[in-house]
């Protein structure tokens, strides 16, 4: 059997196959069009696995885009989703953080990585993965490099959470001229305040798994674990557990 | 709508931008209303209703006010309709529920407002509300400092008349609300002229009695599974209640249970028995706000109750009817009303009360607690509800939204997100 699981999120499109054993993945920037982004990150994934499209026996989609694809059997949001994919990533999580490039959540999951509760933040980008986009670029650095940047640097501590206030905040205290590593080191922090906020009004928990885009930066990871007081995981995919879920997902529906 | 457009000049509106309100609605409604399949038949007088809003009722309002006649404009349902029927005037619900009314109400009012105000507002200031124009005062009341100060600001272009609800569910507030139905009560026969006798107002107690009982019994046919109305309609009679005439609503609204209890009795639902049962807890929902509605229902689950203002604290309790002198008759007035509970009080455990013993009674599957941007007293009771839930094992989501579209898609995600986690 074979299935595939799609993940269409606002800044990048994620694809998966399972064959039951191993999972074929590809990654590609969502761009302007959701459709075009997912159907080219589905070649390039079927190319890469050496299966073609009409062998797969069951597709899930998820993420903002979901439903502007035609070629999935079933559409599912992103939260049950990164939910199933994370419990699966690394098993005995009770909860997952993802960040990704429009939205932050916080899922408290079971064993089995079905959804018990969950939480998200309102419509503004406060705090996602376009919120460091924004803040970088004002900084002048790639959003790859923020991470290693604030290393080690005695965070500022920034008032503004709205992207647009923050961004004119961060160039007011680079023009008083603090260095640009205390500065994104306080923006972490500030990310991960408001996140563990989100979290601990939940109930924290035991194990927290990090997943979207944003887990790959170190020194928001770092916030949470202090903030929450709790191992925060990063599992080495990610920004696939979206995808993964979503195929795991796929596989119990093509059982059934 | 019809060429009401004399009238509408007559009533000092601004018709120009009107007119872009009148090309919006019919669409919307289209959208949420028209669209859904088997709908009773007896939804037909209240479609009616809608697609005359600025029409049909304010015409009928006019006529009155013409043979001297008074129109009193409400916001709250602590108000009592029954005194100011029973010195010959009209009550009319004015709560705006169009994001099109908020930047009017945002050129003088703070960012933070609630929509709910700064539609009210707006809708008032940019002349493009017949009902707003219609009434001859209003009648505000201090559930919520964002109110209060609305209330100054509105009474430069109109005159308010302002009720002091208690925060507290002691005795003497109880008290004190009597005298501030009493208080009402000569403001009315003062701005009518006309005397409030006990008989009259007997009469109006049962008048209202009637509307409460009729929505009653609609939300009774909600409890059955498969549901026989959509939330979507019941919500609409609900926000209907607040401006039609009230014994016509009470006689439609009955029609309507006829049809729908015989759809009970042959199963004929506009859900699948299966699908969802959600409840919606807190803010009111004016009308044309049917977002929340209709996500939940093209998501596929079936909304069954409404705990708000525009749901079962409406109807609930009807007043005594035994009382035979003013006094009395005030006394249960005051009682009646107290027990509606809003976040206004504190404590507030009855809400919480009447919630779980609403998700027994409607077989509720799973509860959404919803507040309008910027409610401080129901987003901070939220706490309180989802603690309450949570350890009645009942799924409870709490949204916080507005009434503009540009949350609907993340607003449609996490609901999507809710049912799964309920088909788990």
């Amino acid at each position: 059997m074979l299935v595939a699981g799609i993940d269409i999120g606002s800044m990048s499109t994620k694809a998966v196959i399972f064959n039951g054993q191993r999972f074929y993945k590809a990654i590609s920037p969502t761009g302007w069009s959701p459709r075009q982004a997912a159907s080219q990150v589905y070649s390039q994934v079927l190319s890469r696995s050496g299966f073609n499209q009409k062998q797969i026996d069951y597709a899930v989609a998820t993420g903002y885009g979901r439903v502007s694809i035609d070629f999935a059997d079933r559409v599912v949001t992103e939260i049950t989703c990164h939910a199933r994919g994370a419990a699966f990533l690394l098993p005995g999580t009770d909860m997952v953080i993802d960040i990704g490039g429009q939205d932050s959540k916080v899922i408290r999951t079971n064993a089995q990585g079905q959804v018990l509760d969950f939480a998200m933040n309102d419509k503004c980008a406060a705090g996602t993965g376009r919120f460091l986009q924004v803040i970088a670029a004002a900084l002048g650095v790639d959003v790859s490099d923020l991470a290693a940047l604030s290393s080690g640097q005695a965070p500022i501590t920034l008032n503004s959470m709205c992207t647009v206030f923050a961004e004119s905040e961060v160039i007011g205290l680079l023009s008083q001229g603090k260095e640009k590593g205390e500065i994104i080191a306080g923006l972490h922090q500030s990310i991960a305040r408001r996140i563990a906020g989100m979290a601990q009004r939940m109930g924290v928990l035991n194990k927290v798994t990090f997943t979207g885009g944003v887990a790959r930066n170190e020194g928001v990871r770092a916030g949470l674990e202090e903030q929450l007081g709790v191992p925060v995981l990063v599992p080495d995919d990610c920004q696939f557990a979206g995808a993964i879920g979503a195929a795991l997902l796929a596989w119990d529906s093509s059982e059934k | 709508m019809a060429d009401y457009r004399e009238m509408w000049d007559g009533l000092g509106m601004d018709l120009e931008k009107h007119d872009m309100l009148c090309e919006a609605l019919p669409n919307a409604f289209g959208e949420v209303y028209l669209s859904q399949k088997n709908r009773p038949e007896g939804m037909d007088y209240f479609d009616f209703v809608v697609a005359e809003i600025h029409g049909v009722r304010p015409a009928e309002l006019v006529e009155h006010k013409k043979k001297g006649g008074k129109v009193f404009g409400t916001f709250c349902v602590y108000v009592p309709d029954e005194v100011i029927f029973a010195a010959g005037a009209i009550a009319t619900g004015l709560c705006g529920g169009s994001q099109f009314w908020v930047p009017g109400g945002e050129k003088v009012l703070p960012a933070n407002t609630c929509p709910l105000i700064k539609a009210s507002v707006g809708a008032r200031l940019d002349r493009t509300c017949p009902f707003f124009r219609l009434a001859d005062i209003y009648v505000g009341e201090t559930t919520c400092d964002g109110k209060k100060k609305a209330w100054e600001i509105l009474n430069q272009d109109v005159p308010v008349y302002v009720m002091d609800i208690p925060q507290m569910k002691r005795e003497q507030d109880i008290a004190a609300w009597g005298e501030e139905i009493k208080l009402l009560l000569n403001k009315v026969e003062q701005v009518t002229g006309n005397k409030v006798t006990p008989e009259a107002l007997a009469e109006n107690i049962k008048l209202i009695n009637r509307k409460r009982e009729a929505l009653a019994r609609l939300y009774n046919t909600r409890k059955s599974s498969p549901v026989p109305i959509s939330g979507r309609d019941a919500l609409l009679i609900s926000q209907i209640a607040f401006y039609d005439d009230p014994e016509r609503f009470s006689s439609k609204t009955n029609e309507l249970c006829d049809e729908l209890e015989k759809r009970i009795a042959e199963k004929n639902g506009v859900f699948p028995a299966e699908a969802p049962r959600i409840m919606i807890t807190g803010t009111p929902m004016a009308i044309p706000n049917w977002k929340l509605h209709n996500i939940v229902e093209t998501c596929g689950a079936a909304v069954v109750v409404e705990e708000t203002c525009t749901g079962v604290r409406y109807f609930a309790n009807p007043v005594d009817e035994t009382g035979t002198t003013l006094d009395e008759q005030i006394q249960t007035l005051a009682e009646r009303y107290m027990k509606v509970n809003c976040a206004c009080f504190t404590p507030n455990q009855g809400r919480i009360d009447d919630i779980l013993r609403l998700v027994k009674e409607y077989r509720v599957d799973g509860v959404i607690d919803c507040n309008l941007q910027f409610c401080g007293l129901y987003s901070t009771e939220g706490y309180l509800v989802q603690q309450a839930l949570q350890k009645a094992g009942i799924p409870v989501m709490h949204l916080e939204t507005d009434y503009s579209e540009q949350d609907s898609e993340q607003i449609r995600t996490r609901v999507q997100a809710f049912l799964e986690m309920l088909g788990d």
